[in-house]
């Protein structure tokens, strides 16, 4: 139950989203967030979005992981 | 989703386990707190893939598995009344009581709806408007600010028929009780979604009094091995320190907008633990100005002594005492379809864990 699927927001209706993962969808509440866009990935967790998850910061950390491979 | 697989991609893994052996100067013991983590860590062979200086230990930070017995006992009444439906998140379903869980009182004919939001719980209360819905609030700081936006939703469109039975806890007293007790524990793995609500800030102590290092770990595998690589530094060059591996996910100072709710609605308490006990201000419970929506208040119920089942040793996993294998049922009258204690029950239970991924090693 803990577990936090990240999901990418399909359409929003007022204080709720529609967002799918692996090819489900799901209602998320957007309570907790502010700002969320169609097209944005969010972390959805007992039935709400809990944080969007920044894409820069994604692909930073795999470029970290890539260049501490390369070091070796 | 967008980027999985390349946090699985086994050149960055081969690369990254290179390094924490060459690190290693020493044998180091980590805590993996949370057990989205234990059950992400069996499920990619983690353990197999570490150099022997690495041990994981699973820790306390399965809500259904430090969930007391207690508790699981006064839902189990509260099911038994006649005007009540009783909402429950899945995993709390089969958790034993000491006379009967979820399950078996939902096979009797009891109201026991499982439901994957609260969200959900408060459309039943609206269209159940005769009966009164009790929902079972447990989970950390990633749960909770849900339970508060239900209790301030009902508040608001004066829904009297809801309210919240709250185990709803705070992780970092739980991980100093576990720190202070086990001694030898180098670092934590922290947990990255509670983190997520609550930003770095909760750990500071850990760090100072303990002399531990805290590392917010997402859970693919190169995160985990990013963040024990993280740990295995801070502790070789004599810094331990809170660091963020999960930056994606986890700002500094977290949500604030979830922070605030949960503040308005949870005050700190006194909570048992299963295994830990009684531990200070560790539990979220519901502040006085929401009495109404505090199901301890509204339906209040008596329960007689709790008794855990004899032979499981769940409490000693949950402090890092003992691993599964040690416990003479596992996995022979203790099986996911068969629980006797709440390890085996939660799918992230450090028992069910074992017996997924784990059981004919
Ligand atoms: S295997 Fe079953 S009985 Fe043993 S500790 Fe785990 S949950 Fe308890």
């Amino acid at each position: 139950m803990c577990l936090s699927i990240p999901a990418q927001v399909i359409s929003i209706q007022g204080d709720t989203a529609t967002v799918s993962f692996a090819g489900n969808q799901y209602q998320a509440g957007l309570h907790m967030l502010n700002d969320v866009k169609e097209g944005d990935y969010v972390l959805l967790h007992a039935g709400f979005a809990i944080q969007k998850i920044s894409d820069q910061e994604a692909r930073e950390t795999l470029e970290l992981l890539r260049e501490m491979g390369e070091l070796d | 989703m967008k980027y999985m697989d390349e946090y699985r991609d086994r050149t960055l893994i081969a690369g990254l386990t290179k390094k924490i052996r060459a690190r290693a100067g020493r044998f180091y013991t980590f805590m993996e707190v949370c057990g989205g983590h234990t059950m992400a860590i069996h499920k990619f062979g983690l353990p197999w893939l570490l150099p022997s200086t690495i041990r994981l230990k699973s820790g306390p930070g399965c809500p259904v598995c430090v969930t007391d017995q207690s508790y699981v006992d006064r839902a189990v009444a509260y099911a038994e009344m006649e005007e009540v439906v009783v909402c429950t998140y899945g995993d709390l379903l089969r958790v034993p009581g000491t006379s009967a869980s979820l399950y078996d009182k939902r096979g009797e004919g009891c109201d026991v709806r499982v439901v994957y939001s609260l969200l959900e719980a408060l459309r039943i209360a609206r269209e159940e408007s005769s009966r009164m819905v009790v929902f079972l609030g447990i989970g950390f700081e990633t749960t909770a600010p849900g339970s508060a936006v239900g209790i301030l939703e009902a508040e608001q469109e004066g829904l009297d028929n809801f309210c919240l039975l709250s185990a709803h806890k705070r992780m970092p007293p739980a991980m100093e009780a576990v720190a202070s007790d086990a001694g030898q524990l180098d670092g934590f793995i922290c947990p990255g979604h509670v983190s997520t609500i609550t930003g770095m800030g909760i750990y500071e102590d850990l760090p100072r009094l303990y002399g531990m290092g805290c590392v917010i770990s997402g859970f693919e595998p190169t995160d985990m091995l990013e963040s024990i690589l993280l740990l295995v530094e801070q502790m070789e060059a004599g810094r331990p320190e809170v660091a963020i591996q999960y930056k994606r996910a986890v700002r500094p100072e977290g949500n604030l907008k979830a922070r605030a709710l949960m503040d308005q609605v949870f005050q700190h308490g006194d909570d048992t633990w299963r295994g830990l006990g009684v531990l200070p201000d560790s539990g979220l419970r519901i502040r006085p100005e929401y009495a109404r929506y505090d199901a301890e208040q509204r339906i209040p119920v008596e329960v007689g002594p709790a008794r855990e089942n004899a032979g499981c040793i769940c409490g000693e996993i949950l402090k890092g005492q003992k691993e599964p294998s040690e416990c003479p049922l596992f996995a022979t009258s203790c099986t996911p379809v068969h629980p006797v204690g709440a390890c085996m029950v939660s799918s992230e239970g450090a028992c069910q864990a074992y017996y997924k991924y784990r059981r004919y090693a």
